[in-house]
């Protein structure tokens, strides 16, 4: 089956800086079951990237396999898509951002595509500190597949047959950030409010990007017992914070609170705003997070929001010393050593 | 005393691994070179970085025969470790040249060939106070030693000495007496040389000699791959360390230091081609090097970049399998695994090379030709030719050459079509256009995907949409068949039978169709230089009523190729194999082809 979208819009639909109404920021139709989490976090990118009056083309959206690693084809029509393997979206980004560093590279899987299959490349993509966006819509099953458990379903949550989970679940945003990430939150797909300004403060962070977005599986995970259904979550989210996303050369209009307000500045000149919620939680102090994320882990709690930030990062190209013209716009003058270099080569092998 | 044999001859260096003598043994194949005689050189090692026993054999030949041969004429022996297996290989009236430290064991005794035995170990310890030293210049010794025994040019070895230690010159003196200690000795003890001996030539002309792994990765430098992903795996790794060793001297800017190159060592083959296909499909030439393993575990993903039409380059240094196999040995055994990777209907685009110039040229072809044909290009060397020193033809590059990126779209060429479609058959050979991410803020992005599409990248699951993308990517694969690198006729003289090889079989191919002519059996002689197979190759299989095909592997599987896509009857490719771990030989191919022919006598 194909879906094709209908492509009538307002003409009067307000444009963004750059010149783009919201549609054009669209996708195509989600086959994805109605109420599916994952739509609500496509309706979140399409927002942000509006919001922070992105050029489409200047995007690539990089997938694996599975519901989560669909949407891609739901947002952004004018950027170009890679629905890859299952579980190797980050080597597919990695080779990517290799070629052209100056594209916003974001990349969406599963938890099975990340926490199972591609945990491999998921780790190594976090070391190297990839400049991308790494989104996981996490719902703690395999929906493509019809329901199984995944590696990040918590233990003693009850599936859909009615079966305990008795392994332990994978806490990715706790591996990320042991892992060395610069930027790792913790969303809900029914939290646009939180998620939108998350997603946009993702983009303009110069390093690798984590944001774990629980979304809910409507057919397979919503059932009673399942810690990843809807009713669960929004009992037991706990968000650390409320973020506000402060665009280059805004005027800041929001009354600070002493002590409880966080001004980080990200490398773009945007600023983000975090007003604390949670007591002895600085989001730049490694071992003050992971204490957060393991006192809630005890409670029971989901704690939200962005969890840890670090401004001083270096990611790969920075590493890797690569020039600063994208090397995919190199031509044969750059690339070529020439035939007399050639020369001087095969004197030294006579 | 034995006949007098110039320049004709094999010599077998039996050595203990990590002891150094890999460099000792190259520089004498190096000064015969350097004598302008014909030599290749084989270093049979094994998979280990220390103590174990590791051979190297020097073939001499006068007549530029370069393939490996069996027979052994001198083996200089200082590995007590294999010291029967040593003695055993030398062929009757031929030589040995031993480490006579201590005394020879009366059962290591033959009569039948000469001993020579230098006391290595002891002129060392005489000369030197470093255990290390006297490990390293033993070596030496022996090379001083050969130098008077087989009348090799001293001024040649003190010239390879001067360049090889260049950067460390207080080095130069100590390997010039240590290789003195061995010359004396011999003057002193022996009648020199021996009749068994080299004499300066002028056949090597502008030749150098060169290991196919380095060719392969300059080939990759000059072909323009500006990504390279890897994994270490033997016997490839040194294609990806060359590419990064010359990057790093002719791809930095020499003020602000930055690279025009990004290198990753990847966590493991999968990644490793999963970011040549992102850095190819995002506009960079991206290349990865690896084996018959790694090939396995890069098969999901090939199926990919064949399906999503991705180009994707991948040298494929074959070693002995199945699994982990020979790690350290030769084979062409990975044809099937590597012409049909990953499920599905898919078919990959194969090259072989042939020598470290056919290296240094496929490898920057296969990156043409990667975007010409906007799909994987396997490069298949195997390890004789890549971890070997071979006598080649010098590299050559073109400087008017232009990089071919094939059917890429750019913003002004979008925006003047007025159909894109990803995957539309525009010019009818089966080749769409592509666009590479970021051209143009509201034209030609699609979403590449490994599932059924439309010709305009949509997903569908609709039936007829699907085998008509099938069927394109067939026409696809003809379209292939006439730009891959023509085979190399190398004997058309109308013979009823004939040869067929690829890769690194042609040096014992070649001299097997010598020998074969000396027993009055003639044949023409064809090398395949690539999968598809051009209508050559087929043209040659129907005009011979007999073909022999020469392959290293088990399997056939060069010959299933042929049988599967030339439809050729198979009783009439008559399979010439060699699978043991070794370089194949022409005398194998001779025993193999004159059993054959008399079979098919009997049977007329």
């Amino acid at each position: 089956m194909s879906f094709i979208k209908p492509q009538f819009h307002h003409p009067a639909l307000p444009k963004n800086k750059v010149g783009y109404t919201k549609a054009d920021y669209e996708g195509s139709i989600s086959t994805l079951c109605a109420g599916c989490g994952h739509d609500s976090i496509s309706a979140a990118i399409v927002q942000a990237c509006y919001e922070i009056d992105l050029e489409p083309h200047k995007l690539a959206k990089i997938s694996g396999i599975g519901c989560s690693s669909k949407t891609p084809a739901y947002f952004l029509n004018n950027s170009h898509g890679f629905n890859s393997v299952h579980g190797r979206m980050p080597s597919v980004a990695t080779g990517a951002y290799m070629a052209n560093r100056d594209l916003i590279y974001l990349g969406v899987s599963g938890d099975g595509d990340t926490a199972s299959i591609g945990m491999g490349q998921f780790v190594h993509a976090v070391r190297r500190n990839l400049n991308m966006v790494y989104i996981v819509m996490n719902n703690g099953c395999y929906g493509l597949t019809k329901g199984q458990d995944s590696a990040t379903a918590d233990v003693g949550s009850i599936n859909k047959e009615g079966s305990e989970n008795p392994f332990q679940g994978i806490d990715l945003c706790s591996l990320a950030i042991e892992l060395g990430a610069t930027f790792v939150a913790r969303s809900f797909s029914g939290d646009k409010h939180q998620l939108v300004p998350l997603i946009k403060a993702a983009m303009s962070h110069p390093g690798f990007a984590f944001l774990d977005v629980i979304s809910p599986c409507v057919t397979f995970n919503n059932n009673k017992g399942s810690t990843k259904s809807y009713d669960y979550v929004r009992e037991h989210i706990d968000a650390t914070s409320e973020l506000d996303f402060v665009p280059i050369h805004s005027e800041i209009t929001i009354d600070y609170e002493e002590g409880k307000s966080v001004l980080a500045p990200l490398h773009d000149g945007s600023l983000l705003h975090l007003h604390k919620l949670a007591a002895g939680w600085d989001p730049t102090d490694r071992k003050s997070v992971i204490d957060l994320l393991q006192t809630a882990k005890s409670a029971g709690d989901i704690p939200t929001g962005l969890l840890y930030l670090d401004m001083n990062t270096r990611n790969l190209h920075d590493l890797m010393k690569t020039a600063k013209k994208p090397l995919n716009s190199m031509n044969e003058s750059e690339l070529c050593p020439g035939g007399a270099v050639l020369e001087g080569i095969n004197a030294g092998f006579r | 005393m034995s006949k007098v044999k110039i320049n004709d001859f094999v010599i077998r260096f039996a050595n203990v691994n990590g002891t150094g003598s890999a460099s000792a043994n190259d520089m004498f194949s190096k000064a015969v070179f350097r004598m302008g005689i014909p030599v290749v050189a084989k270093n049979i090692f094994p998979s280990n970085i220390q103590g174990l026993p590791t051979w190297f054999d020097v073939r001499v030949s006068a007549d530029g025969y370069l393939g490996r041969r069996e027979e052994v004429d001198i083996v200089v022996a200082v590995n007590p470790q294999s010291f029967k297996k040593d003695i055993a290989a030398v062929r009757s009236g031929g030589y040995l040249i031993y480490d006579s430290t201590k005394p020879l064991h009366p059962e290591f005794h033959r009569e039948d060939i000469h001993f020579i035995g230098v006391p290595m170990m002891q002129l060392c310890m005489d000369h030197y106070n470093e255990p290390r030293q006297q490990q390293l210049f033993k070596n030496m010794v022996y090379i001083g030693a050969l130098i008077e025994l087989l009348d090799i040019e001293l001024e040649v070895v003190q010239g390879i000495i001067r360049d090889q230690f260049k950067k460390h010159e207080k080095l130069i003196e100590p390997n010039f007496q240590a290789i003195d200690l061995g010359r004396n000795y011999v003057k002193a003890h022996y009648e020199y040389p021996l009749p068994v001996r080299v004499q300066r030539m002028d056949k090597n002309g502008d030749s150098i000699m060169i290991d196919g792994n380095t060719a392969t990765g300059l080939g990759a430098l000059y072909g323009g791959a500006s990504v390279v992903a890897w994994y270490p795996i033997t016997p490839s790794t040194s294609v990806a360390k060359a590419f990064e060793t010359y990057a790093k001297r002719y791809r930095v800017d020499p003020e602000t230091g930055e690279k025009r190159y990004a290198i990753v060592q990847a966590e493991d083959e999968l990644a490793a081609i999963g970011m040549v296909i992102g850095a190819a499909w995002n506009g960079s030439r991206a290349f990865t090097a690896t084996s018959g393993p790694g090939v396995s575990l890069m098969s999901e993903f090939l199926g990919l970049a064949y399906y999503a039409e991705i180009p994707a380059v991948l040298v494929n240094v074959q070693r002995g399998g199945p699994s982990t196999g020979m790690p350290t040995r030769t084979q062409q055994a990975d044809l099937l695994s590597s012409a049909y990777a990953s499920h599905g209907d898919t078919k990959h685009v194969l090259l072989f090379p042939a020598n470290p110039a056919e290296c240094f040229e496929m490898a920057a072809d296969a990156l043409d030709l990667a975007d010409r044909l906007q799909t994987p290009i396997l490069v298949m060397t195997d390890l004789d030719l890549g971890m070997n020193f071979h006598l080649s033809p010098p590299l050559k590059w073109d400087d008017n050459r232009k990089y071919d990126r094939g059917k890429v779209l750019n913003a002004q060429q979008l925006d003047e079509i007025k159909d894109f479609g990803r995957y539309l058959d525009v010019d009818g050979d089966g080749i769409p256009y592509r666009t590479i991410p970021g051209t143009h803020p509201t034209k030609g992005a699609f979403t590449t995907r490994g599932t059924s599409r439309d010709e305009y990248a949509r997903y569908t699951e609709d039936a007829a949409a699907y085998e008509h993308s099938i069927r394109r990517l067939d026409k696809k694969w003809k379209t292939a068949s006439t730009l891959v690198p023509k085979p190399e006729v190398y004997r058309s003289r109308g013979h009823a039978l004939g040869m067929i090889w690829i890769g690194t079989s042609h040096h014992a191919a070649v001299e097997a169709i010598d020998l074969l002519e000396q027993q009055g059996i003639a044949m023409d002689g064809l090398r395949v230089r690539a999968f598809p197979f051009n209508e050559t190759v087929e043209a040659f299989l129907d005009e011979h009523k007999l073909v022999f095909v020469i392959e290293q592997n088990r399997d056939k599987q060069f010959r299933t190729l042929l049988v599967n896509e030339l439809e050729t009857a198979p009783k009439k490719l008559v399979p010439i194999q060699n699978f043991d771990g070794m370089p194949i030989t022409a005398d194998s191919i001779l025993k193999q082809v004159l059993e054959r022919v008399g079979e098919a006598e009997v049977s007329r």
